[in-house]
């Protein structure tokens, strides 16, 4: 049981990290531009194949220095020459600029590596067992995902919080005209908050990738779960996406390992109730509900804290 | 000008259609050509298409020539039914069909209400590898044929593989939480309990149908059970990311799988977290098998797609000699006459031996191979997808022992 508990719990803590990465840059372009970009999750798709390929040349190493730059720089282009231009006609042209973006990623994706998963592996030098729970192995790899990622979230929070760009950044997400008078480029501000947070979308890509299946419909069953993140964490709210992010990892993990159901807490049904509707509801262990979880949770925080856990407005 | 123009081409279409129809027999193929599933339903259709060529460079089926028409259903029920339709109307009278049980429901249900609705126009429904076993028991007719073995007997050459090696003593059971994934579970207990009463089955797992991305949870629950081997009919990205998380982080069980083997994407996966035969599945053939015509096909066809590209389904084979075999037996393309003809038909199977179109249900039963994937062993000339490891056949399972109960009963043409 023990061993059950450490496992799921580095599993769960993993597994957030990882969500945080693409949640952050998710979270903060929100605040930026007012909507939701639904092409977030493609990024991170590109970013795995982009290091797949990458990788495939000239070894992991350069994948994953390279795959988050370049994504990162297609998402710039972007923004610049796309989302730009696009504002100016209002929320809705955005978002249907970007839910159109997803479907031309994973297109796009499809005709050039096919539909199939690829065999996208990680370094060599990380194929060891870094360490051992009682008999399970835990991957080095894995040890390397858990360092990049808590990496990253230091160095963004440095950024944001103690540096003067992070300062700008901040002030742009909320006051950009109060800030373009005082001489900064807003532009170019929302050019480089949109291709970092689509890099880091990447740098899930890259890293998650070789655990994970490397295929064109990666990013459809990611964007949803993204998008509780956000909500639950607070829109715009780095601090809100960073908990909600490790919040989902851990009940999305603990959940798959709990068989317990109302069967099992109440006894079982008389034999005469209806089969129908009740009886699968009583049956139904917490295992088998584990995916919609976090939808539930969804419900309940716009219902209970609209603004989110650490969020400061409505949503 | 062009409008006249383009009403003349209008009219001449339809008698370019009868001029095809004059020469050559038709096969409607009915599936997944875009979406999720495509990268198996375009693997299909260039088998279907191999093998047409190979008929018509042999002179064709009683002097036709045989030709494959590919329709889109994008793996949708509804959208199958009106592509079955269209090949209708075009004049096909045979449709063959094989990705997704939900599509198969559709069509069978399809095709029986249009035989009867259209006397002296039935269509036959070829099904090539939808498995659930309701296709031939509940909702059986007399117009579906289906070659792939079903899901309760595939499991049924699990167990009694699982019976002959004592050293299994506790099973854990993981299927996708919806109909197929319930009826393989409930086969493997039943089975089980009969065959081998002191195996314990230490959990029973049935998880959201491709919708998980990481398997790790789940793998260190099985681990926590104490389980020494796990029963999946997992297919598609729900078996390779369990697999692939089993075997990255060193859980040591085997794995009784439907899919393990002769799946596109697995073996690719496999390698990646070096799981060497630690994963079997059952088919009705690999291309290992040591068999001379079946290696030589299995060559001649790698040539022409590509090493990595490999011939995953000998139930085509099967299924295009036996259309071909009931022909010239019929001496006539007449559905009812072909189906007649392939009621009890004996043939020498793709992988050798001999398979049977049981009449009662129209289920057709093969020798069955439990195969192992990992380095290849002496005598084995063929990997998967390029990975250097390939398929071991571990045990063959013969037709006769494969045979199960049906409760088909279905109405004969009078």
């Amino acid at each position: 049981m023990l061993e059950l508990v450490i496992i799921s719990a580095l599993n769960g803590v993993l597994y957030g990290l990882l969500l945080f990465l693409m949640a952050s840059g998710l979270t903060v372009v929100f605040s930026m531009l007012g909507v939701l970009n639904f092409a977030h999750a493609g990024f991170y798709m590109l970013g795995a194949f982009f290091g797949f390929q990458i990788s495939k040349w000239f070894g992991f190493w350069w994948a994953l220095l390279l795959a988050p730059i370049i994504v990162g720089l297609i998402g710039a282009a972007v923004e610049r020459f796309a989302l730009r231009d696009i504002h100016r006609s209002g929320h809705v042209a955005e978002l249907l600029f970007t839910f159109g973006l997803a479907y031309v990623i994973e297109e796009v994706v499809q005709i050039i590596w096919g539909k199939d998963p690829v065999d996208y592996r990680g370094p060599p030098s990380l194929d060891f067992p870094a360490f051992s729970i009682f008999s399970t192995n835990y991957p080095s790899y894995k040890v390397f995902m858990f360092a990049v990622s808590v990496a990253v979230f230091v160095a963004l929070l440095v950024v944001i919080k103690r540096s003067r760009i992070g300062l700008v950044v901040q002030a742009s997400l909320t006051h950009p005209q109060m800030v373009a008078h005082l001489g900064h480029n807003v532009g170019l501000v929302f050019t480089l908050v949109f291709g970092v947070g689509i890099g880091l979308a990447a740098l899930a890509g890259v890293i998650a990738g070789p655990i994970l299946q490397t295929q064109s419909n990666m990013a459809a069953s990611l964007i949803a779960l993204l998008f509780v993140i956000i909500v639950v964490g607070g829109l715009g709210s780095l601090a809100g996406a960073f908990v909600a992010s490790l919040l989902i990892g851990l009940i999305q993990t603990f959940a798959v390992s709990l068989d317990g159901s109302l069967a099992s807490l109440f006894g079982p049904l008389s034999p005469d109730a209806p089969q129908f509707l009740i009886r699968n509801i009583w049956t139904v262990t917490i295992a088998q509900v584990a995916p919609i979880i976090p939808y539930a949770l969804l419900i309940l925080v716009l219902i209970l804290r609209p603004m989110g856990l650490f969020g400061t407005r409505e949503t | 000008m062009g409008k006249i123009a383009l009403a003349f081409l209008l009219m001449l279409m339809p008698f370019g259609g009868f001029a095809m129809a004059q020469e050559s027999v038709r096969i409607a193929y009915i599936d997944t050509l875009s979406g999720g599933g495509a990268s198996v339903g375009v693997a299909r259709l260039k088998a279907f298409q191999f093998l047409a060529e190979d008929v018509n460079a042999k002179g064709g089926i009683l002097g036709k020539k045989l030709e494959i028409v590919p329709f889109d259903n994008k793996t949708n029920a509804q959208e199958s039914v009106i592509q079955a339709q269209k090949a209708i109307d075009s004049g096909i009278r045979f449709i063959t069909q094989g990705n997704g049980s939900s599509v198969a429901v559709a069509l069978t249900e399809f095709v029986l209400k249009h035989n009867e609705r259209n006397p002296g126009q039935e269509v036959l429904y070829f099904n090539y590898s939808s498995i659930d076993p309701v296709l031939t028991n509940a909702k059986c007719n007399f117009w579906h044929f289906a070659w792939d073995a079903n899901s309760d007997v595939k499991m049924e050459a699990i167990t009694n593989y699982i019976k002959a090696t004592p050293s299994i003593k506790k099973v854990y059971l993981i299927n996708q939480d919806y109909s197929y994934g319930k009826s393989v579970r409930a086969a493997a207990r039943e089975m089980l309990a009969a065959k081998r009463p002191d195996i314990k089955i230490v959990g029973d797992e049935l998880h959201p149908m491709l919708k998980v991305t990481d398997f790790s949870p789940y793998v260190a629950k099985i681990r926590a059970s104490g389980a020494d081997a796990v029963i999946s009919g997992n297919w598609g990205q729900d078996l390779a990311l369990l697999l692939k998380a089993a075997g990255s982080s060193g859980l040591d069980v085997n794995w009784y799988t439907y899919y393990g083997v002769a799946t596109a994407g697995i073996p690719i996966s496999l390698k990646q977290v070096n799981l060497n035969h630690k994963v079997f599945g059952v088919t009705e053939g690999i291309a290992n098998v040591d068999y001379a015509p079946s290696r030589e096909f299995e060559k001649r066809w790698r040539a022409k797609y590509g090493e990595d590209f490999v011939l995953f389904a000998p139930r085509q084979v099967n299924e295009i000699r036996m259309f071909a075999a009931a022909a010239e037996k019929a001496k006539s393309f007449d559905p009812i006459k072909i189906a007649l003809a392939l009621e009890n038909m004996e043939i020498d199977v793709f992988d050798g031996g001999k398979g049977m179109m049981r009449k009662e249900d129209h289920q057709f039963f093969q020798p069955l191979y439990v195969a192992s994937f990992g380095e290849l062993k002496a005598n084995e000339p063929f990997d998967e997808e390029g990975t250097g490891w390939g398929n071991t056949v571990v045990a063959k399972i013969e037709a006769k022992d494969t045979l199960t109960k049906t409760s088909c009963k279905m109405t004969r043409p009078q």
